[in-house]
């Protein structure tokens, strides 16, 4: 059959039915631009690896020198006090969405997030002068800049805030912990009955060790210690400096027994 | 021996066509940093798919010791972070590699977007561009939860709640993902299917026609 054909009128791609159409509408070759063009392969690929090589590097200098984070202890869901934080390049998300009362949420999560992904997505066809210079362009221009540095600020802000707000959380603990601890005691009075070593653990150690007692930059993890209760008492009262910073001598004025009770409820955490 | 065992798989194959249109297209003067050094901007693309085979190889050697349930997750990744030799780099690498892919990607973008590479006839380019940024930004959200830490829970547990603002498909949206009412045993295993799974299979399909386009279109000419 194909040779009957007519060889000048059509052509076929390779050997299938599909006709071969005119124009392209490929651009233009760069043997046609101006300069110096190279092969990818070997000239250019064998000078860029260079560039992939510092990038690796100073990569792999910043994955040995900091280690991916991970909490001490597995999600807990039922601890409410947690306050949640999304991964930092959804920050800006999540920092406009909180301009906006519950009622109109939908405003923040969806509505005006979506409008600019659309403008983002349908960029080619709202801008199609051929025009490519940023100077000549400059309502695409404006817009893209203005929604960039949108974007660093409400980062900016939503990191500001998690911090106030992480404090604030750890100022009212401490507090509550006063509160529930009977009365900061009188040291004579030695009412060991309503002492309550966890609220004097959140009072007076908490800020250094964190609330967990997995530790902060401050100080040290106290989870699973390897020590006596006399050994802590001794910590407590005279305090200690060694590779992990120091910790101050008498940042609990309790008796010697409430001491005690602190220590073992320290090590109860194994 | 080599050139001989090509020769024979080039006669059957017809190989060479298809490396050589790799190795032989030109790389014009306007994006090669060797000639102008501003020209950097245009290694950002090739920066981003170099930190995206980071993760995926990284991403395979997780897997040889994560167990995507609520009572191991959380010790198999503590497991390799501590007691694993080279674990915590594995583990460092994907990690940072996720964040690194953000940034590039986004300066990538911004490369194409204000040398308004986007425009005729490379349309289609950018919106699978904005398809491959959807898809990253989708295998954050669903590794982020993998650790099972609290910050790993209660971030997915608010990403989940924005999701069921939107209007009408909202709670099934929430519902699909969380596998479930709440962020529990069938999340994580939902999380790590997507992730491991769907997301980059979506990817690789995306990144093969980016570069395909690429190929065909060339790179857009000097501004
Ligand atoms: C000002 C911050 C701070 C406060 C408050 C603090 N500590 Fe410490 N603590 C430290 C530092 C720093 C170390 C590590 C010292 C070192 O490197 O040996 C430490 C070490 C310890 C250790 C030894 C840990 C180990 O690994 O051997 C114990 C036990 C301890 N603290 C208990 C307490 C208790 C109980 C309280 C509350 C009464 C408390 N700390 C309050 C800073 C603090
Ligand atoms: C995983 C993600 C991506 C990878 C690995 C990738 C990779 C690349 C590479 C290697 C190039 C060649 C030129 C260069 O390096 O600058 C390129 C070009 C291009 N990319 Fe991407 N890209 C990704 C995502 C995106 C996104 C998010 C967009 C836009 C929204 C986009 C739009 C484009 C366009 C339009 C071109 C053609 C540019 C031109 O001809 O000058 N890409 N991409």
């Amino acid at each position: 059959m194909a040779h009957e054909r007519n060889k000048n009128d059509v052509k076929y791609v390779g050997d299938s039915r599909v006709k071969v159409r005119k124009e392209k509408l490929y651009p233009k070759p760069y043997s046609e631009y101006p300069g110096k063009t190279e092969p990818f392969f070997p000239n250019f690929l064998l000078k860029e690896w260079m560039a992939a090589v510092v990038f690796l590097g100073a990569f792999m200098v910043l994955v040995v020198s900091h280690p991916a984070p991970l909490e001490a202890t597995p999600a807990d869901p039922n601890d409410t006090s947690y306050i949640p934080l999304p991964d930092w390049y959804f920050l800006f998300l999540y920092q406009f969405l909180k301009y906006f009362p519950s009622g109109t949420a939908v405003w923040g999560a969806v509505i005006i997030p979506g409008f600019f992904a659309l403008l983002f997505l349908l960029a080619p066809w709202l801008d199609r002068k051929p025009d490519r210079r940023p100077s000549k362009r400059p309502i695409a221009t404006s817009l893209m800049l203005i929604v960039v540095a949108g974007i660093v600020f409400l980062t900016y802000e939503a990191v500001v805030q998690h911090k106030a707000q992480v404090e604030a959380m750890e100022a009212s603990a401490a507090q509550h912990a006063q509160q529930a601890a009977p009365a900061p005691a009188p040291q004579d009075q030695g009412t060991t009955a309503t002492f309550d070593p966890e609220a004097a653990y959140m009072q007076s150690c908490s800020a250094c060790h964190g609330q967990d007692l997995a530790g902060t930059a401050a100080a040290p993890s106290l989870i699973a210690l390897n020590l006596t209760v006399d050994e802590v008492v001794d910590i407590i009262t005279n305090g200690r400096s060694g590779s992990q910073g120091v910790m101050p001598p008498g940042m609990f004025s309790g008796t010697e027994e409430q001491k005690k009770q602190l220590a073992e409820w320290v090590l109860s955490h194994q | 021996m080599i050139q001989k065992v090509y020769d024979w798989l080039d006669e059957r194959l017809d190989l060479s066509p298809i490396w050589r249109d790799i190795a032989d297209h030109e790389v014009p003067e306007h994006v090669n940093p060797a000639h102008h050094f501003s020209a950097f901007v245009y290694c950002f693309g090739g920066l981003t798919f170099f930190t995206v085979v980071i993760q995926i190889l990284s991403g395979m050697f997780l897997a040889m010791f994560y167990a995507p349930d609520i009572v191991n997750a959380f010790n198999s990744v503590k497991y390799l972070q501590t007691e694993v030799s080279f674990g915590y780099i594995v583990r460092g690498m994907h990690h940072w590699g996720a964040s690194v892919v953000i940034v590039m990607l986004f300066l990538h973008t911004l490369r194409v977007f204000f040398t308004g590479a986007y425009k005729a006839p490379r349309e289609m380019n950018w919106v699978v561009g904005v398809l491959l940024f959807a898809v990253i930004l989708g295998l954050g959200f669903t590794g982020y939860l993998l650790p099972w830490d609290n910050k790993a829970y209660f971030a997915t547990k608010v990403g989940l709640q924005i999701a069921e603002v939107v209007p009408v498909l909202g709670p099934y949206v929430k519902h699909f993902l969380a596998g479930g009412d709440i962020v529990g045993a069938e999340t994580i295993t939902r999380f790590f299917a997507i992730h491991v799974f769907f997301l980059p299979a979506i990817l690789l399909l995306l990144l093969g026609v980016h570069f395909i386009l690429i190929r065909r279109q060339g790179i857009a000419g000097p501004l």
